[in-house]
């Protein structure tokens, strides 16, 4: 009897090897998130007819439109005061965004600028600058930000500077690895040679190469900055109440978490899924630009 | 050549202070450069050919490297005197240099327009409104085809022998007297070694600048140099017109280094090497430093450095053999 010889059937190519990570696809769900909440941002008074601020106390603690003695008129419930849970998110998302964009622009530049210094120059400016950044995330910040809210008032400008103080430690640990490998290439040398000064070198060679990590180190620290703030204002050294901010709401509502758990956790949801978004969206770019993937 | 040198190097020496002890990198090195003619520097690798080259820019690795003695003329001028402020307007303007690896001398996120016209505004000797069509002038200078587009192009588009090229051209867009080329054809392929040692002969045919070719390979001094200085353990142990050294090479090091490039003529068994390391820079051997591999070594090449000796006109070396007995 033949026999035929058993077939090797070899599994097709694209199987065996899974793409480079990154070829990832765009995080969509991330995207849509992230759009949504700037664009709930931007358009708050045309999204809702309420104030954010204005009491109403007739309306007082409606729950969400699904529940038992919900109305359409305030989708997502009122808190103690009878306002809109819905709008406030609205102008919460507000405040959220420009916190961010506010600290990420100071923490962030001051780092990147500490942090190019640093690998840069090196010798005992970078030893010094290093030491204050060690000493910078040695520090308990949430303590750090209560004593500045108590010395300064409560308010944007605090709550800025308090969360730059966070971030620009980290950035400038980060970017100074960066220069530190930069700086030994040879167009940094050639640079130096046609005569090039520190400054101009920094500028021209060094900066534009960094830029890459730095807008990933943003995006990474967006989730960040969302949650200190939330953090800072649910301590009550953040934004002053009336404003609406998510942090504020979630302490606001802490009180009634068992009867009116839609004060609180709504805005939760909210803090969650924005700093997952930007968090899943930071790390794609950080896969997408790294230059050790890049070359590949 | 009668006229002054263009470069006069005497008795450099830069020292490299590590944690401990002290490595004397390039240990009285004297040599001069004229106008429109290329010096092979050759040498192992460690030998100190580098650390002269950046000695001459004064751009030794600081705080390491120090250079603690030794004048460096240039047109008249001893650079060591100079500030650090000066030093940066000689830069580039009178002397410039090329690496030996394309890949990483190039900015990899700036276009090569930008890095060109970079270069060409900081000698500030351009309208900044004739930066382009200059920046142009040079990519076509050094021959690069379709030189407008190139502008536009990053690094990472261009080949080896296309990126040595416009290293070159960013050398040259100061106009420079001396050209420090530190082994620029090692990183590119064989076949496009020679056309860019061409290329940088014709460039010089150009400008008159003069060249100081650092390399490793007997076979580019050949092609490219006028004279040669061989370098061993961070002194200058022979120079002299390149025929006259390869015909007649003195030093026995010399002699040791060219018989080990392999003829192409004959078929050859087993490759001749050069017997044992060069020495610990850290601690060199007392008198002749290449007593301890030389064939010839005689008591006296333990006890003290010989001195530089002619062989024939405009040819030295320093070896005891030259002395009279």
């Amino acid at each position: 009897m033949l026999k035929t010889p058993p077939q090797r059937v070899e599994p097709p190519l694209a199987r065996q090897e899974p793409g480079p990570r990154g070829r990832r696809s765009l995080p969509w769900t991330s995207l849509f998130i992230i759009a949504a909440m700037v664009f709930v941002a931007l358009f708050a008074p045309l999204l809702t007819p309420h104030s954010p601020i204005d009491q109403s106390l007739p309306n007082k603690l409606r729950p969400p439109f699904w529940q038992e003695g919900g109305t359409l008129t305030y989708p997502l419930g009122t808190d103690t005061f009878g306002r809109d849970i819905f709008t406030r998110l609205c102008y919460g998302a507000r405040v959220s965004l420009l916190v961010a964009a506010c600290a990420l622009l100071v923490g962030g530049g001051v780092g990147l600028v500490i942090g190019i210094l640093a690998g840069y120059l090196g010798g005992r400016v970078d030893s010094l600058l290093m030491r204050l950044v060690d000493a910078a995330l040695a520090f308990p910040t949430i303590l750090f930000a209560l004593l500045l809210a108590v010395t300064m008032g409560q308010g944007l400008r605090t709550l800025v500077i308090a969360v730059s103080l966070i971030l620009w430690a980290r950035f400038a640990r980060v970017i100074r690895g960066e220069v530190l490998a930069l700086k030994t290439r040879d167009f940094i040398a050639l640079a130096t040679v046609h005569g090039c000064s520190h400054l101009r070198i920094m500028a021209v060679h060094i900066l534009p190469n960094v830029l890459n990590t730095f807008v990933i180190l943003l995006t990474l620290h967006v989730g960040v900055v969302i949650l200190a703030e939330a953090s800072l204002s649910f301590l009550g050294a953040g934004i002053p109440p009336p404003m609406p901010s998510w942090g504020l709401m979630v302490a606001e509502g802490r009180g009634k978490i068992a009867s009116a758990w839609w004060i609180s956790l709504l805005p939760g949801i909210a803090i969650t899924l924005v700093v997952l978004a930007f968090n899943l969206f930071g790390d794609w770019l950080r896969d997408r630009l790294d230059p050790k993937l890049r070359q590949l | 050549m009668s006229q002054a040198p263009l470069l006069e190097v005497r008795d450099l020496h830069t020292y490299l202070f590590p944690r401990r002890g002290v490595i004397r990198a390039v240990d009285g090195v004297s040599f001069t450069l004229h106008r429109g003619e290329t010096l092979g520097l050759v040498g192992e690798s460690g030998c100190g050919k580098t650390m002269t080259a950046l000695s001459l820019l004064r751009l030794v690795p600081q705080p390491v490297a120090r250079i603690v003695k030794g004048e460096i003329w240039l047109e008249g001028e001893d650079l060591l005197q100079k500030s650090e402020r000066e030093m940066r307007r000689i830069r580039g303007r009178k002397i410039a240099m090329i690496l030996q690896d394309p890949q990483t001398s190039l900015n990899p996120v700036l276009t090569v327009g930008t890095q060109l016209i970079e270069a060409l505004a900081l000698q500030g000797r351009e309208a900044s409104s004739r930066l382009v069509a200059r920046a142009v002038e040079l990519l076509q200078r050094v021959r690069v085809a379709d030189a407008a587009r190139r502008l536009r192009h990053y690094p990472h588009q261009l080949s080896g022998g296309m990126k040595q090229r416009v290293v070159g051209a960013i050398a040259m867009a100061g106009n420079p007297q001396v050209l420090i080329a530190d082994e620029p054809t090692t990183a590119l392929d064989v076949t496009i070694q020679l056309q860019y040692l061409n290329l940088l002969k014709e460039l010089q045919a150009q400008t008159a600048m003069a060249l100081l070719f650092i390399t490793h390979d007997f076979g580019v001094v050949a092609h490219t140099c006028d004279r040669v200085a061989v370098m061993y353990a961070g002194r200058i142990v022979e120079s002299g017109p390149v025929r006259a050294v390869f015909n007649r090479p003195a030093h026995p090091y010399t002699q040791a280094l060219i018989a080990a490039v392999p003829s192409l003529d004959e078929p050859v068994e087993r490759l001749d090497t050069i017997e044992g390391q060069p020495p610990a820079p850290e601690a060199f051997p007392a008198g002749c430093r290449f007593h301890p591999r030389c064939p010839y070594a005689e008591p006296r090449c333990h006890q003290d450095y010989p001195p530089t000796l002619p062989v024939a006109d405009g040819h030295t070396a320093a070896c005891w053999r030259l002395a009279a007995p």
